[in-house]
């Protein structure tokens, strides 16, 4: 618990989201998304807003598009049509979205020859050092001590904390979260549920594609899959 | 930014030097090139060290381009990539960070080596000057300009000859020049500097145009 507060505390000192720019509340907003992988269109016509301090769940079926719909807001495809910005309080309008977001994909993005705080350091430098020191966040994310082992030895839920520690070295609003509590056990769920709604409390957001609750309040949920199986016309 | 610029560098440089990173194997492949030449070719010492530039610009060129195929791909595979998007630096100055990690834990090592292996090729010592000179400039540009196929194999993740494939014409010209040079300095007419400057050239076109291809070709392909 002690780790979640130092969190908070550092998360309030960074205060990079707590900017005095016009526009109302942070918010994601997308429109009129539309998104075909090959020749199935996954979904079209998306419209969707997420305001500071909440999380957007996205939910629906294996292939319906929710790793499509985190990778299209995270700049990593493009839209068929529409598109995602980040306005209002805080959000920086030279930067795109991407530059503004943490990308937690099915990858873990280690190499697995280097230590896991070597992996941690990389990633702490490149991102902005804006957030918890690498050693802090190891601790925070239950992996104290082990900083020095190469990722290859880790285990597979190890190898996931230390991703989600990513989230802890670099302060950026929007968290965009595939499945990001596969192969956590129980006890690190809970510790990640905590970690997420320390960055809700701070006014980030989260989007997250998810098919198990993630604990956390005041969420909403976007239901994607209907239309998943719908061929586009030649 | 330079600070990110330099952690990319470092982690790339920490990545090939490790055991398994397949620095080493340049050196090998460009040592294995120029021990087997004199035997194929004979005892004649005069032919030898006519041709003997040339024979370390070809085996210099090749040993740059292996490697080049895992440069890009090895982080799509692990994700990486991925991040590497939503970094505030740019994609061409991490394309040009890979690009220098990649020459310094593959290329600077050729050049090291060359001095050494000209003597093996019986390459007068006032030439060895030369061939070094014109290897330290010609191999940068050897390896940017792999970036472009290394991008290539990275995002189509086809690896392997397809950088041999589309790098090669690119580096025909470093090579013409950086051989032209090293012969000049041994037999003239022409001065060593008419086409040593023109090498140069080529190699700071391709520090700029490399990274930069690289980063399009990276951007055109993510989805």
């Amino acid at each position: 618990m002690r780790c979640i507060d130092e969190l908070r505390i550092a998360m309030w000192r960074a205060g990079r989201w707590q900017g005095t720019g016009t526009g109302g509340i942070m918010r994601l907003v997308g429109e009129g998304l539309a998104c075909t992988r090959g020749l199935r269109r996954l979904f079209a016509a998306l419209d969707f807003t997420v305001e500071a301090g909440t999380a957007l769940l996205v939910t629906g079926p294996n292939g319906a598009g929710k790793s499509s719909l985190l990778r299209l807001i995270a700049g990593l495809a493009v839209p068929t049509a529409g598109a995602v910005r980040l306005e209002g309080e805080g959000a920086d309008p030279e930067a795109g979205v991407a530059e503004q977001a943490h990308y937690l994909g099915h990858l873990d993005a280690h190499k697995a020859a280097l230590p896991a705080a070597r992996n941690l350091a990389f990633w702490r430098d490149v991102l902005g050092r804006s957030g918890l020191g690498v050693e802090e966040a190891l601790e925070t994310v239950g992996l104290g001590g082990l900083g020095g082992l190469p990722v290859a030895v880790l285990s597979a839920g190890q190898k996931r904390r230390l991703a989600l520690a990513r989230l802890l070295v670099a302060h950026r609003p929007l968290w965009l979260l595939d499945e990001p509590t596969t192969a956590l056990d129980v006890g690190a769920q809970a510790r990640f549920a905590e970690i997420m709604q320390a960055h809700l409390a701070r006014g980030g957001l989260i989007v997250a594609a998810t098919h198990a609750p993630l604990g956390l309040s005041g969420t909403r949920e976007l239901r994607l899959g209907r239309i998943a199986v719908e061929e586009v016309p030649a | 930014m330079m600070g990110a610029f330099l952690a990319v560098l470092r982690r790339d440089l920490a990545l090939a030097l490790r055991a398994g990173g397949g620095a080493g194997l340049g050196v090998v492949f460009f040592l294995a090139v120029v021990v087997v030449t004199p035997f194929a070719i004979g005892p004649d010492l005069a032919l030898l060290g006519r041709i003997g530039p040339a024979i370390l610009w070809i085996g210099a060129l090749l040993a740059s381009l292996i490697g080049l195929d895992r440069l890009f791909a090895a982080d799509g595979e692990d994700g990486s990539l991925d991040l590497m998007f939503t970094l505030d630096l740019p994609l061409e100055l991490v394309a040009a960070a890979k690009g220098l990690a990649h020459w310094i834990a593959t290329g600077l090592p050729l050049v090291a080596a060359a001095p050494l292996l000209a003597l093996l090729l019986n390459i007068e010592p006032k030439a060895t000057g030369a061939l070094v000179a014109t290897l330290l400039a010609g191999t940068p540009a050897i390896t940017f300009l792999g970036l472009i196929g290394a991008a290539f194999a990275g995002a189509f993740r086809r690896g392997g000859l397809l950088v041999a494939v589309l790098v090669m014409p690119l580096t025909i010209p470093v090579l013409i020049f950086g051989v032209a040079a090293t012969t000049a300095a041994i037999t003239g007419p022409v001065p060593f500097g008419t086409p040593f400057r023109i090498l140069l050239g080529l190699a700071l076109g391709a520090l700029v145009l490399g990274p930069v291809a690289a980063a399009a070709a990276l951007r055109v392909a993510r989805n």
